[in-house]
């Protein structure tokens, strides 16, 4: 518009300039432009190199988080403050995160989606204030927190602010644990100090391929340790899912991860207040009759077989969302719905290891058992342990600490607890297990279930050792 | 005292009247009625039977007994009811047996078991260790475990199971099929213990057709056609022309020494045989230093058909000429006693859809026989069966010309066969009961004879006549097997199990809605697991239709459409049915016996879906994804304000709503459904698929993309607790199965047999997804592979380790067995990836070799 006026006297050229609707005009053209800009987020060949990748762009994956055109962003032009090493050149609308909130199958939800296209997704001081702002929010309302993790880490020319902006995050986190649910999506790289705020969130979940998680890299490692390994093997989905048990679950692109938060979300209160329990209607009768229920334990105590399909005969739908499928898979922590309502199942699985409690399944199932408590999911405990698994391995591991874990969270536990023992609980492990002792509301064993400090042949080992003749005594009604 | 005893007599009078109501209903079911009440029903009918009779443990006879108790001692008011009831109901006949012990197993034992329970018998079962909670063994009157469950040390173990007929007092036993059904000697060693009858033949007849070759020549001898042969020396190509010519051609020629099938040759004519002579010559005398020669007629394409008869003796009171004997009971003392061979003979049974001499398919009656040629081979059955005085069920198996015209005795089966059940849906006879009365020496029942003995048929008509029957029958046999792994077994828990009804509709656009009837003979029941001890039989899927063979073949379609069987480790042959009934040729009747080998010469990869049956099953996924999205979200659940959510429900149910399916997932194939206002009309378009997009020219996509179908959809019912959504679509009412949906929302579909795997998008998550990276398929030759689901015992090898081929690897325990895995290859241990007692599903990696050395040989194979 400036140009237009060239011709005209200086005077009236000022006073067109200053007139305050050229003004707004020009502030409102503005602001489209920088919308247009944030909107754009890195640039074309930026996003088509996050495309080439198989990943798609912060905006993008938020579009697919929510229900269609519920998405409402937050701080779409706020920009970083430093100056340094010459970032007060790089203008960036948004600061690389995409902040808001919007409605999951139509239950309102507050997320955070970093940009991987914006310098490289790293976190500075508004960046983290952005994020700390919806986590603000949500914690006021009561709704879940959705992270989507796609960063290279701090932005080391923002120094210590950048890292204070971490531990502010951190601090929320911590603030919000319990209070509502928290759900981290690390969906790219993820290192240094930037995996623990997925790390303290209640559910962490990410994509193969693509995503990694460590907090010293593979350059850090090998001039330390001398150890030679790639990103993946460091820490990529397989070491996360399996090993480590970092990451509760990973899927195989990101429209896949997306569908699967969504259905995740269905199972989940908005907060810890009770009314937010989500139900949904079913026609599944809870009189339902259960043919399968009746073989499906097999009569051998050795034998194994899949508690799954225990899991799956009883609840609704014959559907249930596994949380930490591959690790320590002798426990399996699923959610689930009976009559409509959520609930948390925990329970040893004879095929693996015969079921038996260690240290990864007691961490596993306590953490598992905490977050339901929290959330007043009730939790219903399936029982076919033989006891703790034995071992250098395990007791030096501290399996004594972390077998206490699940204990002490099944005491602490106040939502209702039922317990089914389907085949046999066994020693300490019994008592663990959500036992009637443990404030279980209601505990049911099924037909020839046992529960014993140990096996009869243990325990006859036991309580006859060296006086094998009194056995056959016994059996003519002599006492011994 | 007196109002006290008769109402205690009123009480015991009506029970015992139900009671005689309920054995009534069952001795007079005429055939029909046995083919028309559900399978269903007969079930309930003889576990309730079973129920009565082992909690009261009487029979009729010890009823009347309670009568005649309660006439003494009561009114003449009462009498007078009682004697009229007694007059109108007359009480059955005695149980031909006291108790009945089934030497087998499965669907068959519970075939037995049921007809028995309905013949008053109670029943005895013998169980191995594995088998002791299974269906049969809940079924019978009692049972006794015989052993540890090899079959070899249980239901193959003579010495156990005379031992169980002893211990249990059975008078009876059936043996069944397979087992010791055939077996001469467990035959006559219930003969001679005392009053135990064999529900079976004379040994004598066992044995005479148990040979092979002996079986052949006593059947020439008999006067049944046999393939007309030569075998012996030959001195010159003249001599084999004349026996070629004797024979018929075309002829086989091949080395009398060699076996089985090893240089085989066929010649269509006297020029092949001059040729060929000389080479069959010269590889009898060097290779087998044996002159003989074997020639024999060939046939081509040849249909496996066999007749079905019941044959059975009577003690009879009237002269032997095939008029029927009025009197049911066993005649008195003094009187003149007959013995005559009754032989009924059943239309007959075409079993040419074989896999490896299995069969999988068979029905009656076969398309390929004309009356003339049934009416011959029915005369040379009798023929065969006076001549080994056979007595009880047995089938007679010929191979037929694949023109119908001619046919050869093929072997003697003396049992009853799995395939019965195809005879008795046409014709409405219990064979089970029959074998049961022939062996009690009552005959074939009267009302079966009734069947085929009319006044007026002359003798001559008579010796061909077949048991009337009426409609067609299909039998698939459903196995444990998984044909998209080369039919390997499948073991493991049925978790889903559901059977098809017993009646089920049929419809064709444009036609009207026919009945089938479906008939389930199973011996599993869902949880229940099949082992590798025994065979992998799940059930025997019957469909009968009263009218005609292609509504057969449709009924057992959909029924296979109906029946839900998931689990067991792995798949079953459903699929394989389903494909082998989609094929023309089957349909057109065009099964000679290497049907399979013909149509399926590299094995079964899944059953694939037409053009337009792909776009119903989209259409069907679509709305199946909506539906089940709609049931389990809807009404939103907080913090949403009413007007949204109405907002929400109203926008979703009255718009045209256009979603993208993709059939196998993400990568799959993708169509665009939308689905019209009145959720009726659809249109569907295919899309090009994201990778060819580019490569393929504009002008082709452009026509595939405008290329939109309409599919309408009348009706759709499906829960999403349920397995199976019945839907109608384009006028066809159709059934399919849905699988649940895993984390993503993908879910499984199974419709004619074919398991298609649906997603179903937003359009804007499809447009997104086209970003998606395929996952990358793994090189699986430098890795190891467990074979089988199951739990990884222990390593052999360590990293680094270097090993040679057939190597021992690792241990993986499946189903209580060790499986050693070993190398196929030498090379160098990479990766150990697997962990030491924890589960290994099928095709988890296991062993990673190092990859440096690449050995020729990648394949690593299971041995045991």
């Amino acid at each position: 518009i400036f140009q237009a006026t060239k011709h005209l006297s200086t005077s009236t050229r000022t006073a067109i300039e200053n007139d305050p609707s050229t003004v707004k005009a020009a502030f409102r053209q503005r602001l489209s432009q920088e919308r247009a800009r944030a909107l754009m987020g890195g640039g074309e060949t930026r996003i088509s190199k996050q495309h080439t990748r198989g990943s798609l762009t912060a905006r993008e994956r938020l579009s697919l988080l929510f229900d269609s055109n519920t998405f409402r962003e937050l701080d779409t032009l706020k920009s970083h403050r430093c100056t340094e090493f010459g970032m007060e050149h790089q203008d960036t609308p948004g600061d690389g995160v995409v902040t808001g909130h919007g409605l999951v199958n139509g239950r309102i939800a507050y997320a955070f989606s970093q940009d991987f296209t914006v310098l490289g997704g790293s976190l500075s001081e508004t960046h983290a204030q952005k994020i700390c702002k919806i986590m603000d929010m949500a914690l006021r309302i009561g709704a879940p927190v959705i992270g989507l993790n796609d960063s290279g880490g701090a932005r080391i020319q923002e120094g210590v602010d950048s890292l204070a902006g971490y531990a502010d995050v951190f601090q929320r986190n911590v603030d919000a644990s319990g209070v509502v649910p928290q759900i981290s999506l690390v969906m790219g790289p993820c290192a240094g100090g930037a995996v623990y705020s997925p790390a303290m969130t209640d559910f962490l979940f990410m994509v193969e391929q693509s995503s990694y998680m460590f907090v010293t890299g593979p350059d850090v490692v090998r001039t330390v340790t001398k150890e030679e390994v790639s990103k993946e093997d460091l820490g990529g989905t397989s070491v996360h899912t399996v090993k480590s048990g970092v990451a509760h679950g990973a899927y195989a692109n990101d429209v896949a991860a997306l569908r699967a938060m969504r259905k995740l979300l269905d199972y989940l209160p908005s907060s810890n207040e009770k009314s937010t329990l989500p139900s949904k209607p079913t026609e599944d009768s809870p009189l339902r009759s259960c043919d399968a229920l009746k073989y499906l334990v097999p009569d051998d105590p050795n034998t194994p077989y899949d508690m799954k399909h225990v899991i799956s005969s009883i609840v609704d739908n014959h559907d249930f969302f596994e949380i930490l499928p591959n690790y320590a898979s002798n426990i399996v922590t699923a959610f689930a719905r009976m009559e409509g309502q959520t609930v948390g199942i925990v329970a040893n699985n004879p095929l693996t290891l015969a079921g038996c409690l260690d240290i990864g399944s007691s961490t596993k199932a306590a953490r598992f058992v905490r977050f339901c408590n929290a959330f007043n999911i009730p939790i219903v405990t399936l029982v076919d342990v033989p006891g703790f698994l034995p071992g250098v391995g395990q007791e030096h591991g501290g399996i004594i600490r972390h077998g206490a874990k699940l204990l002490f969270a099944y005491a602490e536990a106040t939502v209702p607890k039922v317990t089914v023992i389907t085949r046999k609980a066994y020693g300490g492990a019994y008592d663990v297990m959500s036992s009637k002792h443990l404030r279980g509301d209601c505990n049911y064993a099924w037909s020839g279930a046992e529960v014993a400090v140990m096996g009869a042949k243990g325990a006859v080992e036991i309580i006859f050792r060296g006086k094998v003749w009194l056995i056959f005594l016994n059996f003519d009604g002599i006492l011994f | 005292m007196f109002r006290l005893a008769r109402q205690t007599a009123c009480f015991n009078r009506s029970s015992s009247s139900r009671r005689f109501q309920q054995t009534k209903g069952i001795q007079c079911m005429s055939p029909k009625q046995t083919r028309s009440s559900s399978c269903d029903d007969i079930w309930k009918r003889s576990i309730g039977r079973a129920m009565t009779s082992s909690s009261i443990g009487v029979t009729p006879t010890s009823t009347n007994s309670h009568h005649r108790q309660i006439h003494s001692s009561s009114s003449p008011f009462r009498d007078a009811i009682l004697s009229t009831e007694e007059e109108i109901i007359k009480p059955p006949p005695p149980p031909a047996f006291q108790k009945l012990l089934i030497a087998n197993r499965g669907e068959i034992a519970l075939r037995i078991i049921r007809t028995a329970h309905a013949l008053s018998i109670p029943t005895v079962a013998i169980h191995s260790t594995i088998d002791s909670n299974s269906l049969h063994v809940q079924h019978a009157t009692e049972s006794v475990c015989i052993g540890p469950p090899s079959s070899s040390e249980s239901y193959l173990n003579m010495d156990a199971v005379c031992d169980a007929i002893l211990s249990t007092g059975a008078d009876a036993v059936h043996p069944g099929y397979g087992f010791l059904s055939e077996n001469a000697e467990f035959a006559r060693r219930i003969q001679e213990m005392n009053n135990v009858a064999f529900l079976g033949p004379s040994p004598t007849a066992i044995t005479a057709m148990g040979d092979k070759i002996q079986s052949k020549r006593i059947a020439r001898e008999a006067g049944v056609n046999v393939i007309p042969g030569f075998d012996g020396v030959l001195q010159s190509p003249q001599e084999a022309v004349q026996v070629a010519k004797e024979v018929g051609f075309p002829v086989m020629m091949k080395a009398a020494g060699g076996g089985g099938g090893k240089g085989m040759r066929i010649c269509y004519d006297e020029q092949e045989v001059i040729d060929t002579y000389p080479l069959c010559k010269a590889e009898a005398i060097n290779f087998f230093k044996d002159e003989r020669i074997f020639i024999e007629r060939y046939i081509e394409n040849p249909h496996h058909i066999e007749i079905q008869l019941l044959a059975g003796s009577k003690k009879s009171s009237t002269s032997p000429k095939g008029i029927p004997v009025t009197n049911p009971f066993p005649i008195m003392d003094g009187m003149k006693e007959y013995e005559e061979l009754q032989i009924l003979c059943f239309p007959e049974r075409e079993c040419s859809i074989q896999r490896r001499n299995q069969k999988i398919l068979e029905e009656s009656p076969s398309v390929l026989l004309s009356p003339e040629i049934r009416a011959e081979m029915i005369k040379q059955v009798k023929s065969l069966v006076r001549t080994v005085n056979y007595t009880s069920a047995g089938t007679v198996e010929f191979l037929v010309e694949d023109d119908g015209s001619d046919f050869y005795f093929l072997e003697m089966n003396t049992r009853l066969q799995v395939e019965h059940p195809v005879t008795e849906m046409i014709t409405g006879v219990d064979l089970v009961r029959g074998m049961i009365d022939v062996a009690a020496g009552r005959g074939i029942p009267q009302e079966y004879l009734d069947l085929v003995y009319k006044d007026g048929d002359s003798e001559e008509d008579l010796e061909g006549k077949v048991v009337p029957h009426c409609g067609h029958a299909i039998e698939a046999r459903i196995y444990a097997e998984d044909p998209l792994r080369g039919f390997l077994p499948s073991t493991g828990p049925l978790l889903q199990y559901e059977e098809p009804p017993s009646s089920i509709l049929i419809s064709s656009s444009g036609q009207k809605e026919e009945q089938c009837q479906i008939r389930v003979d199973s011996g599993v029941t869902v949880g229940q697991t099949i082992t590798q001890y025994y065979d992998p039989l799940i059930s025997k899927l019957i469909s009968y239709s009263p009218n005609d063979r292609s509504q057969a073949i449709a009924g057992l379609s959909k029924a296979c459409d109906l029946y839900v069987i998931e689990g067991l480790g792995g798949g079953n042959n459903v699929n394989f049915v389903q494909d082998v009934l989609r094929q023309p040729s089957f349909q057109r009747g065009d099964t000679p016996t290497n049907f399979i080998d013909m149509h399926y010469p590299d094995g079964f990869d899944g059953v694939i879906l037409t053009k337009e049956e792909l776009e119903e099953v989209s259409v069907i996924g679509a709305l199946l994804g909506e539906q089940r999205r709609h049931v389990l979200d809807y009404p939103p659940l907080t913090l949403v304000g009413e007007e949204m959510k109405k907002d929400c429900q109203e926008k979703d149910g009255k718009e045209e709503k256009v979603v993208v399916v993709c059939l196998g997932g993400m990568f799959g194939k993708a169509y665009e459904v939308s689905i019209g206002k009145d959720l009726k009309t659809m249109a569907v378009k295919s899309l090009s698929p994201f990778s060819s997009k580019e490569e393929e020219n504009e002008g082709k996509e452009e026509d595939m993309e405008k290329k939109t179908s309409k599919v309408t959809v009348d009706q759709l019912s499906f829960h999403p607790n349920d397995t199976i959504a019945e839907v109608t679509v384009n006028g066809v009412n159709r059934a399919v199965q849905v699988g649940v949906e895993d984390n993503t929302g993908l879910f499984a579909i199974k419709m004619y047999g074919a398991k298609v795997d649906i997603l179903v998008m937003s359009p804007a998550e499809y447009e997104l997804s086209k970003y998606m990276n395929e996952p990358a398929v793994v090189d699986t030759c430098n890795l190891l592979l467990s074979p089988m689901p199951g739990t990884l015992i222990s390593y052999a090898v360590k990293e680094g380790d270097h090993v040679v081929e057939g190597q021992e690897l690792c241990i993986v325990e499946a189903m209580k067995m060790q499986n050693i895995l070993r190398s196929a290859r030498s090379g160098v241990i990479g990766k150990c990836i697997g962990v030491v007692g924890s589960s290994v599903h099928a095709d988890e990696i296991i062993l990673e070799f190092s990859s440096e050395e690449q050995g020729e040989e990648e394949e690593n194979e299971l041995q045991q």
